[in-house]
């Protein structure tokens, strides 16, 4: 069985290495010391169990695991993260609350070879969902282009369009894909700048120039750098609440 | 600035009134007096007129320069000075208008003592109700910035302790420990002994007394020692001092927010090797502070890379200085930089 240990502090990837000396059958690929790193080695060795560290530079811990196609079994070890502990008591297999001691740790394990390997990556998708709404991710997106990571700030979004099972995220230089739903983003986003115009768009506010009437029931917004949205009828009357109009 | 009384609409309108009713007053008296109703209108109009001149512009001007207890006797030189200079322009405006009117003309002549000591009265009066009234407006002033400056210092004494013992620095500080028992037992001491340290330093401190930078440089030291232990090789701190400077004064614990923000700023938003470089010197009786740390620009959100710490610390200095010109941030070519000025001989007059 492979594990990898993704933390920034050396002395934390220490005690993990020390611990899992009980585990003869757990054999560590590799060390990691941020999220890029942790990142590669994710798709190189396709890893059975993951110890990854929440705060990190970059890209925390949750943005990270966004990134990979099929999420391994994780367990987390942080120091202190009320939001996160929440998402982890509903679905991580198991988080470890720094310090920790051998016991505890043996029980993570335990725990991880009790559940079986599908429904451990399946907590993890549903993790993420959850763990979205920590503030420590809320003004940020972190996505990947390529082999490159991008960190798109909240602020810099013009629209998101849907796109099949994906969402395009329209900012000044470019679209990037996200696997993610629009209602998520829907409850991700600041409903103070961004609106639901259609069933596909959801636009940022600070960008609308004009709105035009086109068709019937149907507005076209017009975006400072000339994109025209779709508004549909109740788009439009959520987007005039929120400009006061 | 204190408020001005002329810019309070009810002192206006007592102000008006009054002077109202004392030029009819004077007007009827010298009518009474004989005079006819013109002369005693116009004569009333002038003297009450640049009377009440004077009194406006002494009201003014005490808003910028307000005589302190031992030099009273300033208002009453110049209440001297402005009575004799209106019932002498009153005489020469009146005998200009009443030119060859003779019984006014010798009335008015004899009754300038008088004139003289009304006007003075009037205008030791004003200068009264202004110095009260200035008084009582600084003092307010000045009891709301220290009452500002009393519940920021519990505040802040209180939000230095939530955030010395920030959950992640200490859980994580606990965690290094726990880590260095297993292999390193004698480091694991050092590191127990440094935070046990670090932390009584920070519950001890009186937010409001000064330490020497010496002092302040020591705690920042047991700080940095237990990041570095966290942080290993990544973290590297060079901290420079002019011989100086280390004597100077500095309030408690002002420095260790600004460099915890630094360490975050450079650790969290960058890969590799960090330097964060703290430089103290001296110029001109002021002591500065320099500490810098790399970022990366493409990713920083510079409103929120400011921090919270940064504008606690903005906020501390204003209320023991009164500027806002003591802390500077910059951001150039990679590298953050925030510039800390502390004042040294204001510094002293404002602990006596």
């Amino acid at each position: 069985m492979k594990v990898l240990i993704i933390d920034d502090e050396p002395l934390a990837r220490l005690i993990v290495t020390e611990y899992l000396q009980d585990f003869p059958s757990l054999e560590i690929v590799q060390e990691c010391s941020d999220g890029f790193e942790g990142l590669k080695a994710i798709q190189q060795h396709h890893p059975d169990l993951v110890f990854l560290d929440v705060q990190m530079p970059k890209i925390n811990g949750f943005e990270m695991l966004e990134l990979v196609e099929h999420p391994p079994a994780v367990i987390f070890t942080t120091a202190f993260d009320e939001y996160a502990i929440k998402a982890f008591e509903a679905h991580a297999v198991d988080y470890l609350l720094k310090p920790f001691n051998k016991e505890r740790f043996a029980k993570a394990i335990q725990k991880w070879m009790d559940t079986t390997q599908h429904s451990a990556a399946a907590n993890t998708e549903a993790l993420l969902n959850d763990a979205a709404q920590s503030p420590l991710q809320k003004d940020r997106i972190v996505v990947k282009t390529g082999s490159k990571i991008k960190i798109i700030p909240m602020n810099d979004i013009l629209y998101l369009e849907a796109a099949d099972d994906y969402v395009k995220i329209h900012i000044a230089e470019g679209a990037f894909l996200k696997n993610k739903t629009m209602a998520y983003f829907e409850s991700l986003l600041d409903p103070g700048s961004f609106v639901r115009s259609h069933r596909s768009y959801i636009l940022n506010v600070q960008q609308v120039t004009r709105i035009d009437a086109y068709e019937k029931d149907n507005h076209l917004a017009i975006l400072k750098n000339g994109a025209r949205i779709p508004v549909s009828r109740n788009g439009y009357t959520r987007l005039k609440k929120l400009l006061d109009i | 600035m204190a408020r001005s009384p002329l810019s309070v609409v009810k002192f206006l309108k007592v102000f008006v009134t009054w002077w109202l009713a004392w030029s009819a007053l004077h007007a009827i008296l010298l009518w009474w007096l004989g005079l006819y109703w013109q002369i005693a209108l116009t004569d009333s109009g002038v003297y009450n007129g640049l009377s009440a001149f004077a009194c406006l512009l002494l009201c003014y001007v005490m808003q910028f320069y307000l005589p302190q207890k031992e030099r009273y006797w300033y208002i009453f030189f110049i209440s001297l000075l402005l009575s004799s200079l209106i019932v002498f322009t009153g005489k020469y405006l009146l005998q200009n208008i009443y030119e060859g009117n003779n019984a006014y003309l010798l009335s008015l002549k004899y009754s300038l003592p008088i004139r003289w000591g009304i006007a003075f009265l009037l205008i030791v009066c004003m200068s009264m109700i202004c110095v009260l009234w200035y008084s009582f407006q600084y003092q307010q002033e000045t009891e709301q910035r220290k009452n500002d400056a009393e519940a920021l210092s519990k505040e802040a004494e209180l939000f230095a302790l939530r955030r010395q013992l920030q959950p992640h620095f200490l859980f994580n500080s606990l965690n290094s420990i726990s880590a260095l028992v297993g292999t390193r037992p004698q480091e694991a001491r050092n590191m127990i002994q440094q935070l046990s340290d670090f932390l009584r330093g920070t519950i001890k401190k009186d937010e409001n007394k000064t330490v020497t930078l010496a002092e302040e440089l020591q705690h920042l030291q047991l700080y940095l020692g237990i990041e570095q232990v966290r942080f290993g090789h990544r973290l590297d701190t060079q901290l420079t001092s002019s011989d100086e400077s280390l004597s100077m004064k500095i309030p408690a614990l002002l420095l260790q927010p600004i460099v915890e923000n630094a360490i975050k700023f450079g650790l969290y938003d960058t890969i590799g090797q960090v330097t964060i470089r703290i430089q103290t010197l001296t110029n001109e009786n002021q002591l500065i502070v320099v500490i810098s740390n790399p970022f990366d620009p493409d990713t920083a959100q510079p409103q929120k890379g400011e921090g919270f710490g940064l504008s606690s610390v903005k906020r501390r200095l204003y209320l023991l200085y009164a500027r806002h010109d003591l802390v500077e941030t910059k951001a150039a070519d990679k590298l953050f930089t925030t510039t800390v000025k502390i004042p040294q001989l204001i510094y002293e007059s404002a602990d006596n």
